[in-house]
């Protein structure tokens, strides 16, 4: 116990003297993790108009695809874009494998069906007619559709802000593809695993309470965003 | 002159229903036309394929001459220069001010002239106060007066209004209508509106089209549809409650005898003899009293007082003269006369006041 209570003051000591291992892991964790919810949302917002606003065949089988993909193992993706990237990997000759960049693109790929739910049941949370009065007030689509955003705004941040959560605290994925090489591809929930199995438990306490206060962070904005505003978690 | 919105046998269907039949109609610059019909006879379905919402399943739109049915990049343009304000509108989550601007916006126009368009259009809708105010906070009136301000700003060429004071109290509805009044009378703008309210298509509209059951079945001026019905269907809805079957047992001039269940009925119609025909007697053209000697009327008849039904300041009563006929008098006149159930009556109106149409 004692063990346990030096471990954390130690910790705090880290955090507090802005260790430079730990800042430097704690901000490539923050900056993949943002890299990637940054592309899901150019990647989520517009192609979430398109399958929200049009009917086309597959649609609700689609979503039921979306929302079974929602809580896809970070391993199988890791998985997945390590034999992509890999050197005998079709993606091989981009050298990509065990880099930050392979990393951004396994967290997108992990988190893009939950956003793009989340974004499409965001969009299913505002009035139908939202969309035809700004067309008849001489919207084109792109402005209709970004007139449903605007309305959807704070269920479509939440929809960021939980995207970015199961970035910045999943480890399989970063685990696989990065290969947690210190100094170069080691993020905070990789970092914990490696400093554990070293046996350095102050370490991986700093890390620890770190990404425990990001993940408070990202829950108090989540709690916010949805007290502004009731919507629909799924569209049925 | 080009009408500015033309439609040509318009056909609309939803789930193999037919909502609207062959629609054929046209506005000019300055005209106001009030569709009035009942629930669900696709008034809200042809102002959404006139505003371009939604494409027709057959027929034609014309905007100032230019088919719009089809083709997408028109129909854009084509709904850039019209607006429509929904029954039920519904404002985005922004301030006021920023709810009228949004039409603009959308043209991309020039922010200090967005503004000055704003301003203006908001004082003509006595909003000027609340520019700053989250739109979703204001009541009923208010919100449809955002919207038509709304529409208004970007000084379409057409007006489509659906029901505009369909959910409003007495105040605002008067406000809305006087909004209109103005509109209209500056004659820049089509206005097509839709009511359930005929009294409100006369008190707005220069011409009243009668929409049922997805057909157009006359339009014309408050006084035609009124007065001079073109079908049974459209004297029922205008409120005829007077459309008895007969046929015209002789002729003279104009004047001739309708007869009606043994009844004869003097009137006025270039209607040939021996032709069957609906004879239409409004009950506000009815007039009753006590005793024979006080009317003029060609037609009088004595009747027994059928059922006598109170209706605040009026009150109907149902006679039977061998023909049973509907009419209205004011509560206090049927005191003062003391009618009652079974009393004895004498029912006139003139020979003018009625209208004949062919039967069958």
């Amino acid at each position: 116990m004692d063990d346990l209570w030096g471990a954390f003051v130690q910790a705090i000591h880290l955090i507090v003297s802005r260790d430079p291992d730990v800042m430097d892991i704690a901000w490539r964790s923050l900056w993949i993790a943002a890299a990637s919810t940054a592309i899901c949302v150019v990647v989520c917002l517009p192609l979430g108009s398109l399958i929200h606003f049009n009917r086309f065949r597959g649609k609700h089988l689609l979503l039921s695809l979306l929302q079974t993909l929602f809580s896809m193992p970070t391993v199988v993706v890791g998985l997945f874009v390590y034999i992509m990237v890999s050197h005998s990997g079709p993606l091989g000759m981009l050298n990509l494998v065990f880099t930050p960049t392979a990393m951004v693109i396994g967290q997108t790929i992990l988190i893009i069906p939950m956003m793009l739910g989340l974004v499409i049941s965001a969009f299913s949370g505002v009035d139908k007619a939202v969309m035809e009065t700004a067309t008849s007030l001489g919207a084109n689509r792109l402005q209709a559709y970004t007139v449903n955003i605007k309305e959807a705004k704070f269920p479509m941040m939440t929809a960021v802000a939980m995207g970015f959560g199961r970035a910045i605290s999943e480890v399989g994925a970063s685990m696989i593809i990065g290969g947690n090489i210190v100094g170069y591809t080691m993020t905070l929930t990789t970092g914990i695993n490696r400093y554990i199995q070293m046996g350095d438990l102050e370490q991986a306490f700093a890390l620890g309470v770190i990404l425990m206060f990001m993940a408070l962070l990202i829950n108090i904005a989540i709690y916010l965003l949805q007290k502004r505003r009731q919507y629909v978690w799924f569209p049925s | 002159m080009v009408p500015v919105i033309e439609a040509k046998k318009l056909s609309h269907a939803y789930d193999k229903r037919n909502i609207l039949k062959e629609v054929s109609l046209s506005l000019d610059r300055g005209d106001a036309l009030a569709l009035i019909g009942p629930n669900g006879s696709g008034k809200t379905t042809l102002l959404r394929l006139l505003d371009l919402l939604e494409r027709p399943y057959s027929g034609r739109i014309y905007f100032n001459g230019d088919d719009v049915t089809r083709s997408g990049r028109r129909r854009l343009h084509a709904r850039r220069r019209m607006a429509l304000v929904h029954q039920k509108p519904i404002v985005f989550n922004m301030n006021v001010f920023n709810n009228v601007a949004c039409g603009l916006k959308f043209r991309h126009v020039d922010r200090k002239i967005v503004h000055r368009k704003v301003e203006r259009i908001l004082e003509l809708v006595d909003m000027s106060d609340y520019r700053n105010r989250d739109a979703r906070m204001l009541s009923g009136g208010e919100m449809q007066r955002v919207a038509i301000a709304r529409a208004l700003v970007t000084r379409p060429e057409v007006l489509f209004l659906d029901e505009p004071t369909a959910n409003l109290d007495p105040a605002s509805v008067s406000k809305v209508e006087d909004i209109l009044a103005r509109i209209i009378s500056r004659g820049k703008t089509a206005v097509l509106m839709t009511t359930h309210d005929m009294a409100q298509g006369q008190r707005v509209a220069r011409k009243i089209g009668v929409l049922i059951n997805g057909e157009i079945l006359q339009i014309g001026s408050p006084g035609d549809i009124f007065f001079a019905p073109v079908s049974k269907r459209v004297a029922e809805f205008v409120g005829v409650e007077n459309i008895l079957p007969g046929t015209i047992v002789s002729k003279e001039n104009d004047l001739a005898i309708v007869n009606i269940n043994g009844v004869e009925v003097q009137v006025i119609t270039d209607l040939a003899q021996s032709e069957n025909v609906h004879v239409m007697i409004r009950p506000e053209d009815i007039t009753f009293a006590r005793t024979r000697d006080a009317s003029s009327a060609r037609n009088v008849f004595q009747g027994v007082i059928n059922r006598i039904i109170p209706l605040g300041p009026l009150t109907r009563i149902e006679v039977d003269c061998g023909i049973s006929l509907l009419g209205v008098v004011t509560t206090r006149s049927a005191s003062e006369m003391e009618l009652k159930t079974g009393s004895n009556l004498y029912a006139s109106f003139k020979a003018t006041a009625i209208h004949v149409i062919k039967r069958g």
